[in-house]
Parts: C-alpha cells; structure tokens; sequence
C-alpha cells in the first residue's frame, strides 16, 4: 500500500490559502460589532457591507483559483472545484441578502444580525466545500447548520416560524448524529480522518463491512442536507414557515454547499467504493425525483411547492453524482449554476407577491398575473419552463446534461426515470403558467419592488433565457472543476 | 487471595472513616443547633420553584438565556485547563518566538472570538435582569 504524506502545517502559507475564509470570519464579527454600537435604524448599513464582502470575496476566489493545495495538515483543500461552488454559494448569499431587504423593512424584521448570520452561514459552506477531513467536514456543516437554525426561526413572533426553527433544529441534530456515527466507524475502520489518506487505505485494502456501514451513515446525514428522500421530510414545513428570503436563502447556497460536499467525499476519497455507494445514491435519486413530482401536485401553497420542486431538483442532481465519472461531477456543478439562478428568480416574484393587507403565498393569489403585471407573469414563466426542463432555456440543458452523464455510465434506468418524473413534474410547473395566463385575475400586488429586485429578476431571467448562447464558459469552467476533483 | 484483598484494605478503611465522618456530621446538628423550625424551612428546597407543583409550568425565557450564556463560558473555561497544563509543551523557544508560537496564538484566538461575542451580548442587555 503507498504511503501519503501530508504536508506539514506552516503558518503563513497555510493562512495565505485559507485567506478568504479569514476574511468571512474576521469581517463576521466586524459587522457584528458594528452593527451592536449603532442604533437599530441603520442595519442597512451593515447588510449593504454584508453583501459587498461577500462579491468580493467570490471575487478573491475566483482571482485566486490555482492549483489543487492542501493547507494545516491536509485537513482543508484548495482546487477549481471548491472555487467553483464557492463563487456560485457566495452569489447566492449576496443575492439573498440583497432579495431580504424590502421583505425585513415590510415586516418589522429590520435587525443587523440578519446579515451576519448569512455571512457565518456562509462562511460554514466555504468549509463545507473545502474539507478534506472528516473533522473539518463536521465543523463547516455545524458553523452553516447553526446560523440556519436561527435564521429559519428569526420571525420570532411567528408561531410558524419558530415552529420552522426548531424542526429544522432537532432533525438537523438527529443528521448530525448519524453523520458523526458514519464518521466514526470510517475511522475505526480505516483509522484515518483525512481524506487523503482515506483513499489509499480504501483502495488498498479489501471491502470491509464496517467500513461500509459507515459510508451509508455519511450519506444518510449528508442526505438530510441536501432533503433527498427518504431525509426530506423536514423541507416543505421549513420553507412554509420560514420568513420567504430566508426560504429563499435555504433553496440556494445550502443546497449548493451540501452537494458539493457530497461530491468530495464520494468523489475523491470514497471513489474506489463506487459500486457499493451508487446502489444507494441511485436510490435517493430516484425517490427524490418521484416524490418530488407526485408530492407537488397537490400544493397550494408556493413556498411549499418549491420545497418538493427542490427535492426532486436535488434528485435529479444526485443521477450526475450517481454516475461517479468526471461528466457527472460537471454535469451536477452545471445543474447546480442553473439551479442556483432559476431559483433566485423564481423567490424574486414570491417576495413581490404583496397585496395591501401583507405577503400572500398562495398559487391562486397569482391568477391573471399576465393582465396585472405582465413582465413579472412572463419572468415567471420562463422560470417555471426552466424547471420544468423544456428547451431552449438553462433548466433543459442541465437536465440533458446530468441524464447524459448517467447513460454514459451505464444508468439509463435512472435517465429513464428521470425523463418520466420530469414530465410528471411539468404538469404543476405548467398549472402555475396556466393560473397566471388563462384564469381571472385576482386583486393586484403592491407597486415598487425596488430597483435591486428588479435588476435580480431581468439579470436571472435573461440567464436562463439565453443559456444557450452564454452557457459554454459555465460548462468549460465546471468540466475544469471536475477535473480537478477527480483527477 | 490474603493478598489480593490486602491490596483493598486502603479503601475499606477510607469507606469507614467516610461514614464515621459523615455520621457525626449528620448527627452533631441535631444536638447541637437551635430548632426553630417553620413551613419555608421545612419545605424542600429547589432553586426558588414550589417542589412540588404541575411539571407544565412557565418558566421565564431569562433563566434559559442565562444558563445558555453561562454554558459558553464554561466551556471556554473547560478548554483553558487542558491548554494550560500542556502549557510548555505547546509554546517553544523563549521571548518573541515564545510570544509567536501557533500554541499561544491559536488560543489568543479563540479568546478573542469569544470577546466579541460577549461585547455582542452586554450591548444587546442579555446581562441585564430587567
């Protein structure tokens, strides 16, 4: 068996490599400090800081990109494919705080530690996606978790929203358990953390049950991340209750840093136990996909609808990762990007969904939204045609992508049930098309979105409009990603 | 065998010493103290609640907020006995090196993430009673 040899811990160039996530931290408590010495009225200030750091940092990032480095002892990696979904998930945070602020200031929700909680959410993802040890991998996924936990329940007044809070917390304790068990007994068995080292043991030494039982763990509390069937029960009550920007938060970042954590387990260390871990992935996925295409159906409510769209989304994420090849591992970055801005719109219209009496959310509060206001009613469109997969916009490609992958590596009872699923699911992706083009309308939503929402709404729509035109760079750039990855 | 049990005398005297001790420590007051007694001081004692009361009751979100607070605390403190008694072992060298060392900064560190949150804390009023 070789042997590896990590690098030993040197300070300054370790701090070099880890400078982006030195900045989140140190520029967390800044904000925080500075939001606590001045008065209440001007957390805007903080929020505007709050979001500049974090396009700069995406920013640094990319600047940064190089290639793959380990820093303190092989327990943090830096590669392309960390850079990748560390841009899209500090986009997506931005984006969120940039999307929360009309909500906050309607709802008395105005308080500085909104935005620091989603830059120490953050900040957790960015570890999340680097670990390269079982130990940094739990600390970056409890630093996210926790900051979730409080932002699900920051209506505080809300008996829904605390209800949201705490039931994301007990369940996201209960994954956290099974993650630490899985944890565990990797490291009785192979007696390493690192992932490194993991992977030569892996592939030097025979199949080993216990070693096993603790993948299915990993993958199990890894599952309740990213809410793939059968650990999705708690989604659909989180995104109800939740306050919307932060359901809109959860949709994005989160789901983007859990699966690229799925990815660098499965993917690099856990590669050589491909054939034992494809059986349940293939599993999740396929339950995902269906559950997400039945369960929808009945939904009146929009918030809830896109918490099963999101279950059957991370399915269909979850066939490129099945497929374990570097197409797959491209295709799930690609589904991701796609992912990631379709649904940045789509929470855009939900937040402008205001009426004089307060925010609705119901599917029929948006009935003749064509004839009230047709922009919104077309942006709408185009988001929920993206999701449901139909060509020519950005969700097509990345569903050809992923079923593309996973035929390429023998799987195509997955394409095939992906397809079907898909074309179940477009039916109440169309009904919202239909309430909004073919029905009465309903009594109209408040005027005065504010300009930054309106520039997130054209900017994400004219993306998914014309992937096809823009999308290579984003294809070529998650192709390098993967690579990297898995060499 | 003798022996074996020879090796658990220590114990069998600590344990009779223990009880002769704690006899009479339970004894001497009742010859010794005044006995007034009245209702308060025979009822149980249980951290300022009724001992016995409906389990279903309200307690003030403060007491929470507090122990929360103090947990942190107690923790940072369960992190600072071990650090210093690998104290010599995780500093190296003498002066400035000693003062530059990743075992002296690494907990400086720590120390001042918790400042911040206890800066947090006191200006938001979690310390204040009312």
């Amino acid at each position: 068996m070789e042997t590896v040899t990590l690098p030993a811990i040197d300070i300054a160039r370790d701090m070099g490599l880890i400078a982006p996530e030195i900045t989140m931290a140190v520029a967390a408590m800044a904000l925080l400090m500075l939001g606590v010495f001045q008065s209440d009225a001007r957390s805007r200030l903080v929020s505007n800081l709050s979001a500049v750091l974090l396009v700069a940092v995406a920013a640094f990032v990319v600047m940064t990109t190089g290639e793959p480095k380990l820093a303190f002892g092989g327990s943090f990696k830096v590669d392309a494919f960390a850079s990748f979904a560390k841009v899209l998930v500090l986009c997506g945070s931005a984006l969120a705080i940039l999307m929360s602020r009309g909500f906050l200031h309607h709802e008395k929700l105005e308080r500085f530690e909104f935005p620091v909680l989603i830059v120490l959410a953050t900040l957790g993802m960015m570890m999340m996606i680097s670990a390269n040890d079982l130990i940094s991998l739990y600390m970056g996924i409890e630093l996210q978790s926790l900051a979730l936990y409080v932002l699900a329940s920051f209506n505080r007044n809300s008996a829904r929203s605390t209800e949201a809070g705490l039931k994301y917390f007990v369940l996201g304790a209960l994954s956290s358990g099974m993650l630490l068990y899985g944890c565990s007994l990797i490291y009785g068995f192979t007696g390493t953390t690192n992932f490194e080292v993991l992977g030569t043991v892996v592939t030097g030494g025979e199949m080993n049950i216990g070693l096993i039982f603790g993948v299915t763990f990993l993958i199990a509390g890894l599952a309740f991340k990213v809410s793939a069937v059968p650990f999705h029960m708690w989604t659909p009550d989180v995104y109800e209750g939740s306050p919307t920007p932060v359901t809109a938060f959860f949709a994005a970042a989160p789901k983007v840093a859990a699966l690229a954590l799925f990815m660098r387990v499965l993917g690099d260390p856990l590669l050589p136990l491909i054939h034992e871990w494809r059986q349940i992935i293939f599993f999740i996925s396929v339950a995902s996909m269906v559950l997400g295409a039945f369960a929808a159906i009945g939904q009146n409510n929009i918030k809830r609808l896109m918490a099963y769209s999101t279950i059957g989304h991370m399915g269909y994420a979850l066939v490129g990762l099945a497929a374990g090849t570097v197409a797959g591992v491209q295709s799930v970055l690609v589904y991701l990007a796609i992912y990631l801005v379709t649904n940045v719109g789509v929470f855009v219209c939900i937040l402008s969904m205001r009426r004089k009496e307060g925010m609705v959310e119901e599917i029929s509060d948006l009935s003749g939204l064509s004839r009230t206001r047709p922009m919104m009613a077309f942006a709408l469109a185009i988001f929920m045609f993206s999701l449901a997969g139909i060509p020519p916009l950005a969700g097509f490609f990345g569903k050809f992508l992923v079923f593309f992958a996973a035929v390429d590596a023998g799987l195509w009872q997955l394409a095939v049930i992906g397809l079907l699923a898909s074309v179940v699911s477009a039916f109440y992706y169309l009904r919202i098309i239909k309430v909004m083009y073919f029905d009465e309308p309903a009594p109209v939503f408040e005027r005065g979105i504010g300009t930054e929402m309106r520039l997130i709404l054209t900017g994400s729509a004219a993306l998914v409009l014309l992937f096809a035109v823009f999308g290579g760079p984003i294809i070529s750039m998650a192709q390098h990603a993967a690579v990297s990855l898995m060499g | 065998m003798q022996e074996l049990l020879l090796d658990y005398l220590p114990i069998l005297i600590f344990i009779g010493i223990a009880i002769v001790i704690g006899g009479v420590l339970l004894g001497l007051p009742f010859v010794l103290a005044p006995n007034n007694p009245d209702p308060e001081k025979l009822s149980a004692y249980e951290c300022g609640f009724n001992a016995f009361d409906d389990a279903r009751m309200k307690f003030d979100v403060r007491f929470y907020l507090v122990a929360i607070l103090f947990i942190i605390f107690d923790l940072e403190v369960a992190f600072l006995f071990p650090w210093a008694v690998a104290f010599d072992r995780l500093v190296e060298g003498s002066g400035w090196q000693a003062l530059t060392s990743l075992g002296l900064l690494s907990m400086f560190t720590f120390l001042i993430v918790l400042t911040v949150g206890f800066i947090y804390e006191w200006k938001k009023g979690a310390l204040e009673w009312e």
